[in-house]
């Protein structure tokens, strides 16, 4: 009976211990302090884009998608997820040329580069909510803090939780859910 | 300063005048789509197509208030991702109608995706003239 209380809280011990080395892709507060790179993604620098595609929801930081999936999305607008977004071939053009040139493939910001990889989804992928890193960071997160939570609605929601978002940050000391409150884990 | 005061409201009338009166933009589109054909844009008409809902093909009923509600002094919410929508009466949110690119962009956005088609210029001008009176 002892023993096996050893043998358990050994276990929990090792894998407590492990979890900072898991999870230590440069998250510490301390790294963050000092590292501009790993704190968020750049943020929106043209007002056009900011303008264009704020409208029905948050634009989001170009950083957050790579070129090809920015290419899709600007070359769908008239079927826009379900929505008509539909613009002049002119302000199309000039949107997509910043988006693609501030993709995350394009940027050296350390949180870009993760959302610029790929699986094997990517190749038709338009969504933030759909690639790799974003799944990764928020599978812990059950639906009924999203879908069934009338002020969060959906994921593509940035804004909802991360009270940075508009800014480009998505630090954890800045979620915010809903109903639910801080995220500490 | 006698002299001064009533110039100033005068200036001030004027001002006001062409905000809410005389909106240049709505001005100048309902010039064109006069020209085009619209020959007596008609409020009740605008009201009409406003209110009115429409089946789309994926079997969802659309109207214009499905996204900007029934008052239209009030906001609205983006019916799929919940966004604040400012009221489109031009009487409180007077940034509402005041540039042509906008109107244009939004009639087509809006009439494709909630009546299946790009509404005609008589529509046009009719809606334009309900939600200016708002
Ligand atoms: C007319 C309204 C409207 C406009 C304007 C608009 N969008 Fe969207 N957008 C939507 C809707 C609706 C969704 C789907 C939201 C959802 O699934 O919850 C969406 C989703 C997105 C997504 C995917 C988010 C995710 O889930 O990861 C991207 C990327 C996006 N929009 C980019 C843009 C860009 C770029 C522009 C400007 C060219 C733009 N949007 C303008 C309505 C709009
Ligand atoms: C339902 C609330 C919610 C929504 C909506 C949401 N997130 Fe998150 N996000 C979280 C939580 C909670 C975490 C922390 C997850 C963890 O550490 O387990 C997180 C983590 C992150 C991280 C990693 C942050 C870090 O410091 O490691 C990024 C980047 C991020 N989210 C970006 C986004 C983007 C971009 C969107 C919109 C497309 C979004 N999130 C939408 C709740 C949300
Ligand atoms: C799917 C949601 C949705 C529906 C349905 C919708 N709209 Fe809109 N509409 C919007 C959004 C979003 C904006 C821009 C929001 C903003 O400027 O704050 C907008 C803006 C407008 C504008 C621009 C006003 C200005 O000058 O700023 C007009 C005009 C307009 N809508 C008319 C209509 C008409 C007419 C219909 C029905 C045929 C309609 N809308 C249906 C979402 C919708």
């Amino acid at each position: 009976m002892k023993g096996r209380n050893i043998v358990i809280s050994s276990i929990l011990v090792l894998s407590v211990a492990s979890i900072p080395f898991v999870w230590s892709d440069d998250d510490s507060e301390e790294w963050q302090e000092y590292s501009r790179h790993s704190t968020g993604v750049a943020k929106i620098t043209n007002p056009v884009y900011l303008q264009e595609c704020g409208d029905c929801h948050m634009a989001y930081p170009a950083g957050l998608l790579p070129a090809d999936a920015w290419q899709r999305v600007m070359n769908g607008l008239e079927d826009h997820f379900g929505d008509n977004a539909e613009l002049d071939p002119s302000t199309r053009k000039q949107i997509t040329d910043y988006l693609i040139a501030n993709s995350a493939d394009k940027s050296d910001y350390r949180r870009s580069q993760r959302f610029a990889k790929r699986d094997k989804k990517s190749n038709d992928n338009m969504r933030i909510t759909e690639t790799p890193y974003f799944r990764h960071e928020h599978n812990e997160i059950l639906a009924r803090l999203v879908i069934t939570n009338k002020e969060v609605n959906s994921f593509s929601n940035c804004n909802s939780c991360h009270q940075k978002a508009e800014q480009a940050s998505f630090k954890e000391r800045d979620i915010l859910i809903p109903g639910y409150g801080r995220w500490d884990d | 300063m006698i002299i001064i005061f009533p110039f100033v409201l005068l200036l001030a009338g004027l001002f006001s005048g062409a905000v809410w009166a005389d909106n240049a933009a709505v001005s100048e589109m309902l010039d064109v789509y006069i020209q085009q054909g619209a020959v007596q844009p008609d409020a009740q008409a605008g009201k009409a197509i406003w209110l009115k809902t429409f089946i789309a093909s994926d079997g969802s009923i659309r109207s214009c208030t499905t996204c900007h509600g029934n008052d239209l002094k009030q906001s609205g919410k983006h019916v799929k991702t919940k966004k604040l929508i400012k009221p489109m009466a031009p009487s409180v949110n007077p940034d509402r109608l005041s540039k042509t690119r906008n109107i244009r962009k939004w009639f087509r956005r809006n009439c494709k995706w909630t009546i299946g088609r790009e509404c005609t210029v008589v529509e046009k001008a009719s809606l334009l003239a309900f939600i200016n009176q708002q």
